[in-house]
């Protein structure tokens, strides 16, 4: 066999194990969206969905009567907000600082965070700070601890480096410009790219995140969605709206189909944003490679 | 005289300090006031007579630890599950990432790249979800489809065996896209006139990715390898403590959900911080180790 014949075998069973990988990683996502839009009865046999066989709708109407659903967006927006807020207000200046070369003690302020990638206090003393501060179940226990990253402060450094060259802040310097309004006037405007690309990170894992809120909050309306989503999921919890007036059978068809509805409320915000922001995601992972 | 240059350096750049100072504020707070706290390993923590004042416990708590069975079995069960990672989660994006540089049309290598970022995107809760969902025993379209050719139903989300394969899958699942980001992008430098001179020299496909490409992203994969290795001990508690149940606790109960129990839930603050502490200073041996190999070996470290 030669050359090309080989290679056009493997380009097919390339392309072949390519779409299998597709289906692998859809597929179950899309399941989950058919279904809750699928009679119970029909789901429950356990076959391949490929769209709804019969429209069935309550699941939807009992979800978006379901109070904690709401007040844990809410909350779950709150927090995400604040703790982008806070990670780019603590990141994005303090980055550009430690890119300058001329920064007093820059490389042991890195190694002071760069070493907090390697060790850390751990959960306990940390819970028992957010406690001393009493800070327990209020918004900042689940946000000041992710406030910055050691990680996300190297990639905005990194950026910084190749962004701003010496020349252009010696020329500044001629001007008269101080660093403050170098920082403000010149670097900051040029910084869209790693505002989003911290912004994006920090807040996809704040909107992801639940176990800082179940560590922290003891109260059910503090709680973000993740919370509320893995009780109704995970711990099987009933809601309660769904005992009185109902026989056993339509509140277990209803439990059953509301698990399936919760899935895409609580993840089809990221899903129908991120084709459009995931370029921002792998300009972060790929700044960050450039220090290693 | 040294005093001077430092009063000047510092007046000089007082600007870039006020700049630094949230974060540095942030950093002693949250991540060095902690290790601080770590005191109270050694020490028989009382809230009321905080850190500094609780009587000193020596290294009781260590011993206790080591003393207890689930001990072993919750730093075996850590270290079962980073080496599996290690074994499968780690090559799959690299697998994944040398077959997509391979498909030549740029649309559909764009279309599949999109589609395998997806499921990161995704919460642990929500993948724990969809897992229960897809893999329950009597509903679960993957026992179905198994059942029809004679398998049998498994309980893959209660029974301790299929614990380990199905946190593993699914753990590839999410988020071997996003992994593939870094190879994918290390494999668009490489020269395109090395491709040119293989196909001359009668070199196939696969030749190109065992001889051009994977040679060429190496160094990429050691830095990678020494990164995970720096979680070995560090396993993602978030989705292990939703995937525990009662029944898989043997195998699925890790240092750090076991922390959380004894010490959040049970209060037992200094014997959950010792478990946590020998936990954090195994892990940094072990990637100074990883480290120090690697830099032996292949002259590429990470510090």
């Amino acid at each position: 066999m030669n050359q090309t014949s080989r290679d056009r075998i493997f380009n097919g069973v390339n392309a072949g194990i390519m779409v299998l990988l597709s289906v692998f990683i859809l597929y179950p996502l899309y399941y989950i969206l058919v279904a809750s839009f699928t009679e119970p009865g029909i789901v429950v046999s356990g076959k391949f969905l490929l769209y709804p066989e019969k429209l069935f709708l309550d699941g939807y109407r009992e979800i978006f009567k379901y109070k904690p659903i709401w007040s844990g967006y809410g909350n779950s927006i709150l927090y995400t907000l604040l703790n982008v807020a806070l990670a780019l207000f603590t990141t994005i200046p303090a980055a550009y600082a430690l890119s300058r070369r001329d920064m007093m003690w820059r490389r042991g302020i890195l190694f002071l965070f760069s070493f907090t990638m390697f060790f850390s206090g751990g959960m306990i003393p940390m819970y028992l700070l957010v406690r001393n501060l009493h800070l327990l179940n209020t918004a900042w226990a689940v946000v000041l601890p992710a406030a910055c990253s050691a990680w996300n402060l190297i990639v905005a450094r990194t950026f910084y480096q190749s962004l701003l060259p010496e020349e252009l802040l010696e020329a500044a310097r001629m001007d008269g410009c101080n660093d403050f309004t170098f920082f403000f006037k010149i670097a900051l405007p040029l910084s869209t790219t790693i505002i989003a690309v911290v912004g994006l990170f920090v807040g996809v894992s704040q909107w992801n995140a639940y176990f800082n809120a179940l560590m922290y909050l003891s109260q059910e309306d503090k709680m973000p969605l993740q919370v509320i989503l893995r009780n109704l999921l995970i711990i099987n919890q009933m809601p309660e709206m769904l005992n009185d007036a109902m026989g056993a059978d339509v509140r277990a068809k209803l439990a059953e189909q509301m698990r399936f509805g919760v899935i895409v409320v609580g993840a089809l915000p990221l899903l129908a944003v991120y084709p459009f922001i995931q370029k921002y995601f792998a300009k972060g992972v790929m700044v960050g490679s450039l220090k290693g | 005289m040294k005093g001077k240059g430092f009063a000047k350096r510092l007046r000089r750049c007082w600007q870039l300090w006020v700049l630094l100072l949230p974060a540095l504020l942030w950093l002693v707070v949250f991540c060095y006031a902690p290790m601080y706290g770590l005191l109270i390993a050694f020490k028989d923590y009382k809230a009321n007579l905080g850190i500094l004042m609780s009587p000193w416990a020596g290294l009781k708590y260590f011993r206790q630890f080591f003393s207890t069975d689930i001990a072993f079995r919750s730093i075996l069960n850590t270290l079962r599950i980073s080496v599996a990672s290690l074994l499968w989660s780690f090559p799959a994006p690299i697998l994944f990432a040398l077959l997509l540089n391979q498909l030549a049309s740029r649309r559909f290598r764009k279309f599949v790249q999109t589609v395998s970022f997806a499921p990161y995107f995704i919460s642990a809760v929500v993948l724990v979800g969809v897992l229960t969902i897809i893999l329950s025993p009597t509903t679960g379209f993957v026992n179905v489809f198994l059942n029809r050719f004679g398998m049998g139903r498994k309980m893959f989300m209660a029974r301790a065996e299929y614990f380990l394969p199905v946190y593993i899958i699914s753990g590839i699942w999410q988020s071997m896209g996003f992994n593939a980001i870094i190879y994918i992008s290390a494999l668009t430098t490489v020269d395109a006139q090395l491709y040119e001179a293989a196909i001359i020299d009668g070199a196939t496909k696969l030749q190109r990715i065992l001889y051009i490409d994977l040679p060429s992203i190496l160094p990429t994969i050691i830095i990678m390898f020494i990164l995970a290795t720096g979680n070995m001990l560090t396993v993602g508690y978030e989705k292990v403590y939703l995937m525990q149940s009662s029944l898989n606790l043997s195998v699925s109960e890790i240092v750090s959900t076991y922390v959380y129990k004894v010490g959040i839930q049970g209060a037992q603050f200094s014997f959950a911080t010792a478990v946590g502490l020998f936990n954090s200073v195994a892990n940094f041996f072990i990637v100074f180790i990883t480290n120090a190999l690697a830099r032996r070996f292949s002259s590429i470290s990470l510090f």
